[in-house]
């Protein structure tokens, strides 16, 4: 019997300890499968930080798999421009309700050290490493590197998030940060590499919506070198943050004033309000990065080594709840997937439209926080 | 999910992660069962709770309340003690909605009779196509802050926002409130600024009629959160009402309706 399916959005989730203290990925599963609704099965996932503390230092790659046979071939590029420390595959449990729909791909991990005499002129070892990834999404046919950071990783797939969960034991791991997605596909195939959460070094990023406004970001990230090769528009979100926030340095409300761009109204109100400053900024930003401005109805958290934000398409055509208890910082779609795990928050609310909530860890500012690792 | 009978004609559910199918099924077998009062325990975010019953029964919810909570309602009463998420009273019909806490976006969409009130803030799009026909008035009070869209395309009934807890700087409304509203009214406890309203609608002083309406509106808003009518009155209202019946009419009529004169 085939399972009645009603339409639904995605459903998105993130858990924050601004202690760095280290929570139990069974909170996250708990929460995210509490939307279980949400999504259709095509696609959930997740993504930890502070997963790999004895390997803190090197990137861990998690690769996805077509083939066994692949991985040969994905070595060889990893050793051409790193010394791999470790690999393994990652391990899964069997989970019999997944097979019924999909073929699960291997997943390898592996942790590496960048060759200095790798890195080309005028590029950053965080340069050579986005490179990396971008050519073994383009060139090595049936690997695609799912993520890239130093202590972190995303776990992602064709399923419900319970099975994704138990299929990768998502409970077994710890970390400080934790994201996850339930997704609903509408315009875009619901594929293993389709699944969220999107990674790039340490960014990464889970959505609830659609990105109209894909072909002009993509045309506009590939200007710089990105390569969208996982037939989704999310995926233009990952590398539009690593475009501003690392290569263009911009402070953290700038690139999400880029993103979910003030209407030019607002923007003239603040001259009216004598709010000089922030009129010249967002009359900039606007006209510098009218490209990399995320039209469509999103809601969408993103997450680094230093914490998470979440935000919203500027006039909400998503719902994104948030709430704070303590030093942990919980952002979902709904606010039942939040008291699942937290019975009694100190504080609940509904952010407004395009403004974001900012939960980084106690130890950084907001200043120090634009450079990853 | 465990149910226990509490006494004649009074169940309890708890709900804990149901799924939604489950719940709103045993809220139908107790229903037709003769039960009065239905208290559900635990509820986590699940979904329709209300819809598809008839009759004065009461259902009381512990926790939070799921998208679209008494959609279609048609008769039930319906207490959230708690927050509700979004869709609240989408499409409703008849009956009584009272939450004890905060709501989400697009509550009341479309809702054509019976009464929601909510205590606290309420998100973007609440009241949007709100409608009425002839003795069907519904009616919507909010108790907090509202978001952007409030009563965005309204075309009947009325809409009551009270800002009680609004700070001094806060705006009670967001932007494009009241945008293509062509039907109903809009009461306002403060001011709405010039540059948040729709075109299509002009704001009033409140008349001894509008005052007649609000006290008689706001007393169940005042039973359920005992709240004085006379303090909620203490502080002015604004009235909000479109200009226009049918703004849109030329725009979309046929060239023979308009030139047979059948369309003004």
């Amino acid at each position: 019997m085939i399972e009645r399916c009603e339409m639904s959005g995605c459903g998105l989730a993130g858990i924050v300890n601004r202690n760095r203290k280290k929570i139990s990925g069974k909170y996250i599963y708990d929460s995210i499968t509490s939307m279980k609704e949400r999504g259709n099965g095509m696609g959930a996932g997740y993504a930890a930080y502070g997963i790999y503390p004895e390997m803190a230092e090197y990137y861990a790659f998690h690769v996805m798999l077509d083939d066994i046979d692949v991985e040969s071939e994905v070595n060889a590029v990893l050793n051409k421009f790193f010394k791999i420390v470790k690999s393994e595959i990652i391990p899964t449990k069997n989970v019999p309700s997944l097979y019924k729909k999909t073929k699960p791909p291997i997943f390898y991990r592996y942790f590496v050290e960048p060759k200095k005499d790798a890195i080309l002129p005028l590029e950053t070892e965080e340069d050579m490493v986005v490179r990396v990834v971008m050519t073994i999404n383009d060139k090595v046919k049936g690997a695609y590197v799912i993520s890239s950071g130093k202590n972190m990783g995303a776990f992602k797939g064709v399923g419900h998030p319970d099975e994704i969960g138990d299929f990768f034991e998502i409970k077994e791991y710890e970390g400080y940060i934790w994201l996850a997605h339930t997704r609903f596909p509408t315009n875009t195939p619901g594929w293993w590499g389709g699944a969220h959460p999107f990674t790039l070094l340490d960014w990464a990023i889970v959505h609830n919506g659609e990105i109209t406004s894909y072909g002009t970001n993509k045309r506009y990230i590939e200007m710089f070198g990105y390569k969208c090769t996982l037939l989704t528009d999310t995926e233009v979100g990952a590398y539009l943050f690593d475009l501003l926030f690392r290569k263009h340095r911009l402070p953290i409300r700038a690139v999400f004033m880029a993103m979910a761009a003030p209407f030019w109204k607002d923007i003239n109100r603040y001259k009216e309000l004598e709010k000089e400053k922030l009129y010249e900024m967002a009359k900039m930003i606007r006209t510098v990065y009218a490209p990399a401005m995320l039209n469509g109805p999103f809601a969408m958290l993103f997450a680094f080594k230093d914490g998470v934000i979440g935000f919203n398409d500027r006039i909400k055509l998503r719902p994104f709840v948030a709430a704070v208890n303590g030093d942990t910082v919980y952002m979902a779609s709904e606010e039942s997937a939040i008291r699942v795990v937290c019975k009694e928050p100190e504080k609940v609310w509904m952010p407004k439209a395009g403004e974001p909530v900012i939960a980084l860890m106690k130890d950084c500012k907001e200043e120090d926080v634009c450079y990853p690792a | 999910m465990e149910v226990r009978q509490v006494s004649e004609g009074i169940y309890e559910v708890i709900c804990g992660t149901a799924h939604y199918k489950e719940v709103n099924k045993k809220i139908k077998e107790l229903v037709k069962k003769g039960a009065q009062k239905i208290i559900l325990k635990e509820v986590y975010g699940q979904r329709y709770i209300g819809t598809g019953i008839r009759g004065n029964v009461k259902i009381d919810i512990h926790g939070i309340a799921g998208n679209d909570l008494g959609i279609f309602l048609y008769g039930p009463e319906i207490e959230v003690l708690g927050n509700a998420q979004d869709g609240v009273g989408n499409t409703m019909m008849a009956g009584k909605i009272i939450v004890r806490g905060h709501a989400g976006d697009v509550c009341g969409y479309g809702m054509r009779g019976g009464k929601i009130y909510i205590e606290g803030d309420v998100g973007y799009r609440v009241g949007i196509h709100m409608k009425g026909y002839k003795d069907l008035i519904p009616t919507f009070i909010v108790g907090g802050k509202a978001g952007n869209f409030f009563g965005e395309y309204m075309a009947g009934g009325r809409l009551i926002l009270l800002g009680l807890d609004k700070k001094p700087g806060e705006d009670i409304v967001g932007d494009y409130c009241a945008t293509g509203m062509h039907g109903g009214v809009m009461y306002v406890r403060g001011e709405v600024p010039q540059r948040y309203l729709g075109k299509e609608v002009k704001v009033f002083e409140v008349n001894e009629e509008d005052m007649k309406i609000l006290r008689e509106e706001l007393k169940g808003f005042s039973e359920a959160f005992n709240i004085s009518v006379d303090e909620i009155l203490s502080e002015p209202f604004v009235k909000i009402v479109p200009v226009s019946a049918r703004p849109y009419g030329r725009m979309y009529a046929h060239r023979w309706g308009i030139a047979s004169g059948v369309i003004k």
